[in-house]
């Protein structure tokens, strides 16, 4: 086993939340009593798991609560986790941007933190002076970026404007060239927080490909990404974090599935009590739900999946001629297609109405669904954003990781010749 | 934050950085600081382009305003007050006294903005926060020559073309001296309201009109000598008044020269150096929660 390089024990970060102000002077006063008598902190005692969509007692939250692992040795780790899970905060803590509230870690070797790119970049300043500021910034002597500074130039792109300042450069060439500063940084072990999507998609893959020699080189490297492709083709093991405690540490795919599984439990099913089910007095809806056919996907949704909807109605029109119809939004109410049920002459107090929809249709991102009740053409019901479902992506192979262009991603057939 | 090279607990791994939540007082790391020496001077490199970028008059900003402020404190202190300024000529008397009033003020005002101006940079990356204000001080320590040889310059058109006598003597070779004791004060008063302001703002406030108020409580715009009694003491206890008197009588034949005041100056400048020191080792850990 190779030696361990990063080793994390009981480390915990603790948030006030609310406003500093007169009020929270009384709080710093008494913890200073506890101190000056030498007892402990009265309020690391108190504290909640941090969960931002439920309103706490407390004032005080872990932002982390006792996280311990450890990194061996040219290991690459992905963090994964929701917003607000904690990866911010673990990296804010090894990158010694701010202390833990307890524990501690331990590193061997020289550690360099990516949280962004481009850190104290001074507008007013040329590409070639923000050069040596950026990298001095990050921890460079002057020689090693002198030593390096062609290469950089190089890999940036922007060799013609290097003795402009930044301020007239295009959002894309700053970024560039920020990166390619980063992207020279030699330390043994690196942390880096979602750079990646950032530049275009041929940048990105140069910004992937650097990556992962940096990390065939035997360096230790820490990657927290939204990106899941990314984490997977990148790192072999990954840790995912929920409400400030690891949950799951272990093969990248592994965390993967545990993660997207437990992000997806959002709207994908709705089911509700005839009493107070959404409607009126023709109809009410008493379920909604979306689910993937493919057994393979282990129920979740992913591009190539065949997707069902289904909805059960209570109706109350007699003699009516039904059909529903269902609108596909994207996030900002643009309705992408629609679909409509036959015609159905009934009577019955309880309708289901069941649509598949075709795997390689649909692109990776999130959708809403609106559902529309019609009796002879007349809309008597109709429920806005019903379901609201992401579509994960599958894996891909090659190294483009970046999103697919389009609210819809049918699969079409292409002839090549040459 | 936490830094040492050896962990006395488990001696046989040998880790380069261990962070602990809490450390010694007295574990300063100022050695970080100098393996940063080269950030150290692109950050003063940066102060000084970003000053005066897309200006046509450029560094020549440096001299327009010590020139404003000394004419104004002609007319109003020599012109209406009538503050007699002994047997100096009162441009030169008090540009020598601006000159060196600005450097420790400029150093006092811009440190002591470290946590909260600084704030995107540090909540970012990791250096050690120190780098900061010590640029600054180096920084403005280029402006201070600039000022000085205005200075000068005026000196000799009062000497060459007035026909003015000064007595130059040895204690012009303390003027290196008199720059680092103000400079030191300036940081170590500086990175003190600095650290008192990440929580709680209400010192910053004071600190803009403070500064302003401290110059007539030290012999810039008067001489040492002009003042006697319980004011005199007032004065005296104002570390920047010996480095004052002490600056200007390298140049002028002004009061006496007192080693005993400067001695308390430099005391006192060491004792605040180093409160600023702890004090701001022990901010930098945490601030970013709180400011």
């Amino acid at each position: 086993m190779s030696e361990t390089v990063i080793k994390i024990e009981n480390l915990s970060k603790q948030y006030r939340l609310g406003m500093v102000g007169t009020g929270t002077l009384s709080h710093d006063l008494k913890r200073w009593w506890y101190i000056v008598r030498g007892k402990e902190d009265p309020y690391l005692k108190v504290g909640e798991v941090n969960k931002r969509d439920t309103k706490g007692k407390s004032e005080y939250v872990w932002a982390l609560k006792d996280i311990n692992f450890e990194v061996k040795k040219g290991e690459v780790l992905g963090i994964i986790g929701k917003n607000g899970a904690g990866k911010s905060t673990l990296l804010k803590i090894l990158s010694r941007i701010t202390a833990p509230t307890t524990g501690e870690f331990k590193v061997r070797g020289r550690i360099a933190s990516l949280l962004e790119v481009g850190t104290g970049f001074h507008p007013e300043l040329t590409g070639r002076e923000n050069i040596f500021l950026n990298g001095a910034i990050l921890g460079m002597t002057k020689a090693e970026i002198k030593n390096k500074f062609d290469e950089i130039v190089a890999f940036s792109g922007v060799e013609r404007y290097i003795d402009t300042p930044v301020k007239r450069y295009s959002s894309g060439m700053y970024v560039r060239l920020a990166f390619a500063v980063a992207a020279h940084l030699e330390p043994e072990i690196l942390i880096i927080d979602e750079v990646l999507s950032v530049g275009d998609a041929d940048f990105q893959k140069k910004c992937l490909g650097k990556m992962k020699d940096v990390a065939g080189e035997g360096r230790t490297v820490l990657f927290v990404s939204h990106n899941m492709t990314a984490v997977k083709s990148l790192c072999p093991n990954s840790i995912m974090l929920k409400n400030g405690e690891i949950i799951k540490r272990g093969p990248s795919a592994e965390v993967i599935d545990t993660y997207l599984n437990d992000e997806m439990q959002i709207d994908m099913e709705k089911e509700w009590h005839p009493g107070d089910a959404p409607g009126n007095d023709k109809v009410r809806l008493l379920k909604a739900s979306i689910y993937s056919t493919d057994i393979k996907a282990k129920g979740k949704l992913t591009t190539e999946s065949e997707i069902e909807l289904s909805f059960t109605f209570q109706n109350f029109i007699k003699n009516g001629n039904i059909n529903i119809s269902i609108h596909f939004c994207a996030l900002d109410d643009f309705i992408i297609f629609s679909s409509g049920s036959n015609f159905i002459s009934t009577s019955s107090e309880l309708l289901t109405f069941k649509c598949r929809i075709p795997g390689n249709l649909l692109n990776s991102i999130v959708y809403k669904l609106d559902v529309l009740y019609v009796n002879d053409s007349k809309v008597e019901f109709s429920f806005s954003h019903c379901l609201q479902f992401e579509i994960h992506e599958t894996e891909r192979n090659g190294a483009w990781f970046g999103k697919w262009a389009g609210v819809i991603r049918p699969q079409l057939s292409w002839e090549e010749s040459d | 934050m936490a830094f040492s090279n050896k962990n006395p607990s488990i001696p046989e791994e040998n880790w380069t950085l261990i962070v602990k939540p809490k450390t010694n007082w007295f574990d300063l790391h100022l050695s970080d600081v100098w393996r940063y020496r080269d950030l150290v001077a692109m950050f003063v490199k940066r102060d000084f382009i970003s000053a005066y970028k897309q200006t046509i008059l450029g560094p020549l900003w440096f001299l327009i305003q010590p020139l404003c402020a000394t004419y104004l404190f002609l007319f109003v202190f020599s012109d209406i007050a009538h503050i007699s300024t002994g047997n100096v000529p009162a441009v030169l008397f008090y540009l020598s006294s601006l000159t060196v009033w600005n450097y420790f003020a400029t150093c006092f005002n811009k440190t002591s903005g470290t946590f909260t101006s600084n704030s995107t940079l540090f909540g970012k990356v990791y250096f050690p926060r120190l780098v900061s204000p010590v640029s600054t001080i180096i920084s403005t320590l280029v402006t201070f020559f600039i000022q000085f040889l205005l200075f000068i310059s005026f000196l000799f058109y009062y000497i060459l073309f007035k026909g003015n006598q000064f007595h130059f003597n040895l204690y012009l070779l303390l003027i290196p001296y008199l720059i680092i004791l103000m400079g030191a004060l300036g940081l170590g008063s500086g990175i003190i309201i600095s650290s008192l302001t990440t929580k709680y703002r209400d010192l910053a406030n004071l600190v803009a009109f403070g500064v302003q108020l401290l110059m007539y409580l030290t012999t810039v715009v008067y001489p040492l000598s002009s003042i006697t009694g319980k004011k005199r003491m007032i004065v005296l206890l104002n570390p920047m008044t010996s480095i004052i008197e002490s600056f200007r009588y390298a140049f002028f034949p002004l009061g006496r020269f007192r080693w005993d005041l400067l001695g308390y100056s430099t005391a006192f400048t060491v004792l605040i150096l180093f409160t600023g020191i702890l004090l701001f080792n022990r901010t930098e850990k945490s601030f970013m929660d709180t400011v």
